[in-house]
């Protein structure tokens, strides 16, 4: 622990509260200790997903079958799926990194409601055990694929109900962390911490806050109308009794597209943070960032047509969809230009946490421009439902919610656990899990473009070659992802004592000791006019 | 190293409290908007079917249960009025006018239904399957569905209601702190509205 003055406080991890042990973790409404259940949860799922995703890139190795069947294969996706959206990637930066240093970055001692915080979590932990449940009871795993579609959803034999109550038990969790984070930062800035003087990463967690609470409902009321047409036939689904599966659909991207921007709004906002630190120069175009999360956490909410364009809809729709689908890249690629002329001219220091967010832009900007050729309508049509989506799909999930959350864990870590990680290990580790992740992903557009289908166990045989590169990449990766995990671990006990400020960040949880004290400030910090320039 | 002592977060801020139940209520309002959606797009498709099938429900129920609901309204807000001038007695009765309607819309809600099923309507039947066309099946959903959604959401408010009355007694809520009150009343203004809309949709307009 930094000692830093005499009145020491204690630091939130050895403080003993009512609770002591494990108890004093899941009973504390510390938005720190919080923080870091979120943190362990999802690290636990994200290992069981990746383990899953690793057995795909397995079983494609070879045509036909390698490890497991059709049937088998079409589970795993479906759960390698529902584990990485609902379980990581929508909770992920927000509920980690947003619950352990958006009070601080705003100078609040807590949320604005600290027990419904941890309700939060406990939802989220009631939702991922409803999930494993469907997963190892009952008549079969799940192989309807994430999205749930209509009518299979209802038709299939296997255990899709607990999975469904499941997503929308994490659903709420989330809602509930949205109007928190919503709520506390409406209330809880510290004096003279205006609306613009707030750190991007609090304004991306503003932007997603609202997203999650605007547009979660739509799709917990859709899993419900599944659930519901599942066991009592309602028929609002079911073309049989006069429903429309279609409907179904848009209902379901009227949540899941926006839930891609509650996913890389906040992964942007840690970029945010971490570039202007490693170039040591402000950001630039502060307000044309807040303005492009802004805008396209509202232009994301009239754009989830683009994902139906051969599921049937008018050509005015389609064309309506595919132009809002284009607009949404340009506040995108406004935040690149941003991120890109903070670095011009300033003075770069390569450190782990600047490495992740440089190839966070490279891997974004692929994952953005192959977006606009799934955008354009022509196009889509011919890629629709191939390799080509997946890979597109996973540099924008994967490259660039992962990569910010690994970015944004070795910026925090020492913060977080007033502990430095080993930076060879770290460095080694990055450019392990880059090369993997490259060579994972890049032969699917190819292998999309020449025709190869998403979501089957099978393939011809012209497919091989880049089948077998992709599988020899996720091999890499998974390598490059032990080294980082182990370092992490491994540092958390056996790390260098870390300083308040080991990196010179300007934002106010650099302020505060490395690990922060129980209640994170002494006395709430006072921003002064001077201050402005800075964040 | 002595421990500091942890100050309970204690600090009362009504206006965040009740930012956070418009929020509550913004999700809500989008719950039900998915649905209203689904309801609209069939109604625009099946216009015929859902006349006729609006016919079937019974309008005086609908309407006694709306004025039950706008009176329940109006009493929860009289508490609140009350609650400021420290007349507990009051506002403990007016909580429990607002909970006996709301059980009475229940008991009226269960003899509707009750009759919709004596006559073979409810989802999945097979009387529906043969003599219902596609349009009144999924009108019939929809009712169920919805209405049953709202009726679960009149439960929750009802044990809100019952849990801020016994923090009223324990004086946790007093005429300076009322915030959870309030919210208790925004909540059931939220259940009332939401069936000023189911309302004329399923029982008026046929």
């Amino acid at each position: 622990m930094q000692t830093t003055n005499a009145n020491e406080e204690v630091n939130y991890l050895e403080y003993k509260g009512k609770y002591s042990g494990i108890w004093g973790w899941i009973f504390s409404t510390d938005h720190k200790r919080i923080g870091l259940l979120y943190l362990y949860s999802i690290a636990i799922m994200f290992v069981v997903g990746a383990f899953l995703g690793l057995a795909m890139k397995l079983e494609l190795i070879a045509p036909g079958k390698t490890i497991m069947n059709a049937a088998t294969y079409n589970a795993t996706f479906t759960v390698h799926g529902v584990i990485m959206i609902f379980m990581i990637v929508i909770p992920g930066l927000p509920a980690v990194f947003g619950n352990f240093l958006m009070p601080i970055m705003i100078g609040a001692k807590d949320v604005a409601f600290p027990k419904l915080n941890l309700l939060s979590w406990w939802l989220y932990v009631a939702g991922v055990l409803l999930i494993l449940t469907a997963l190892l009871f009952g008549p079969g795993v799940p192989d309807t694929g994430w999205t749930f579609y209509a009518p299979y959803s209802f038709k299939t034999g296997t255990n899709l109900l607990p999975a469904i109550f499941g997503a929308f038990v994490l659903g709420f969790s989330s809602i509930l962390t949205g109007l928190n984070f919503l709520v506390t930062i409406h209330r809880l800035r510290a004096p003279g911490m205006k609306w613009l003087k707030l750190p991007l990463f609090v304004w991306t967690l503003y932007g997603t806050a609202w997203i999650q609470l605007l547009a979660t409902p739509v799709v917990g009321i859709t899993l419900v109308l599944v659930s519901l047409e599942r066991v009592f036939g309602i028929g609002v689904f079911d073309p049989v009794l006069g429903g429309d599966p279609v409907l179904y659909q848009h209902l379901f991207w009227i949540y899941s597209h926006p839930a891609v921007y509650i996913m890389i709004l906040p992964a942007m906002g840690a970029i945010s943070e971490i570039i202007p630190t490693f170039a040591q120069k402000g950001i630039f175009g502060y307000k044309a960032l807040i303005i492009s999360t802004m805008a396209i956490a509202f232009v994301g909410y009239l754009v989830w047509g683009h994902h139906m364009y051969t599921a049937g809809m008018s050509g005015t729709a389609q064309y309506y969809f595919s132009l809002l689908t284009f607009f949404v890249a340009i506040p995108s690629a406004i935040k690149v230009f941003n991120w890109i002329s903070t670095m011009y001219k300033g003075s770069i220091k390569l450190d782990t946490p600047f490495y992740w967010a440089a190839s966070f832009i490279f891997v974004f900007m692929i994952g953005g421009l192959t977006g606009l050729v799934l955008g354009a309508l022509a196009t889509n049509i011919y890629v629709h439902d191939t390799a080509f989506v997946v890979a597109h799909f996973h540099f924008i999930v994967f490259g660039g919610v992962g990569f910010s959350f690994f970015g944004a864990i070795h910026y925090w870590y020492p913060k977080i656990f007033g502990k430095m990680y080993d930076k060879y290990w770290a460095n080694v580790g990055w450019i392990v899990f880059f090369i993997g992740f490259m060579t994972l992903y890049t032969p699917m557009f190819y292998l999309g473009m020449q025709g190869m289908p998403r979501r089957y166990y099978d393939y011809l045989e012209e497919f091989h070659g880049g089948n077998i590169l992709s599988t020899f990449g996720s091999w890499i990766m998974i390598t490059g992802l032990v080294i980082i995990i182990t370092n992490l671990i491994r540092s958390a006990r056996k790390g260098e004592k870390a300083g308040i400020n080991p990196w010179g960040g300007k934002t106010l949880e650099w302020r505060v000791p490395s690990p922060p004290p129980l209640e994170n400030w002494d006395e709430i910090p006072v921003i002064g006019e001077e201050e402005s320039k800075y964040f | 190293m002595e421990q500091t002592k942890h100050v309970e977060h204690d600090h009362y801020d009504p206006e965040a409290s009740k930012i956070g139940m418009w929020l509550f209520i913004f999700t809500e309002l989008l719950l039900f908007g998915g649905l209203f959606i689904i309801y609209s797009v069939y109604r625009y498709l099946n216009p015929d079917a859902f006349h006729l099938a609006a016919e079937e429900l019974d309008t005086f129920i609908g309407a006694v249960n709306t004025v039950i609901l706008l009176v329940s309204s109006m009493t929860i807000a009289m508490s609140t009025t009350a609650i400021q001038k420290q007349n507990y007695r009051l506002t403990q009765w007016l909580l429990a006018i607002t909970v006996i309607l709301a059980f009475v819309f229940l008991v009226n809600k269960y003899f509707e239904w009750g009759a919709k099923f004596s006559h073979g309507i409810y989802p999945g039947s097979e009387h529906m399957l043969e003599a219902f066309s596609q349009g009144e099946i999924l009108f019939f959903g929809l009712y169920f569905v919805m209405t049953g959604l709202h009726a679960l959401h009149i439960v929750i408010g009802m044990v809100f209601i019952i849990w801020v009355m016994f923090y009223i007694k324990k004086r946790k809520v007093h005429h300076n702190r009322f915030a959870l009150l309030e919210n208790s009343g925004l909540y059931w203004h939220l259940v009332d509205a939401i069936w000023i809309f189911l309302f004329p949709l399923f029982y008026l307009i046929s």
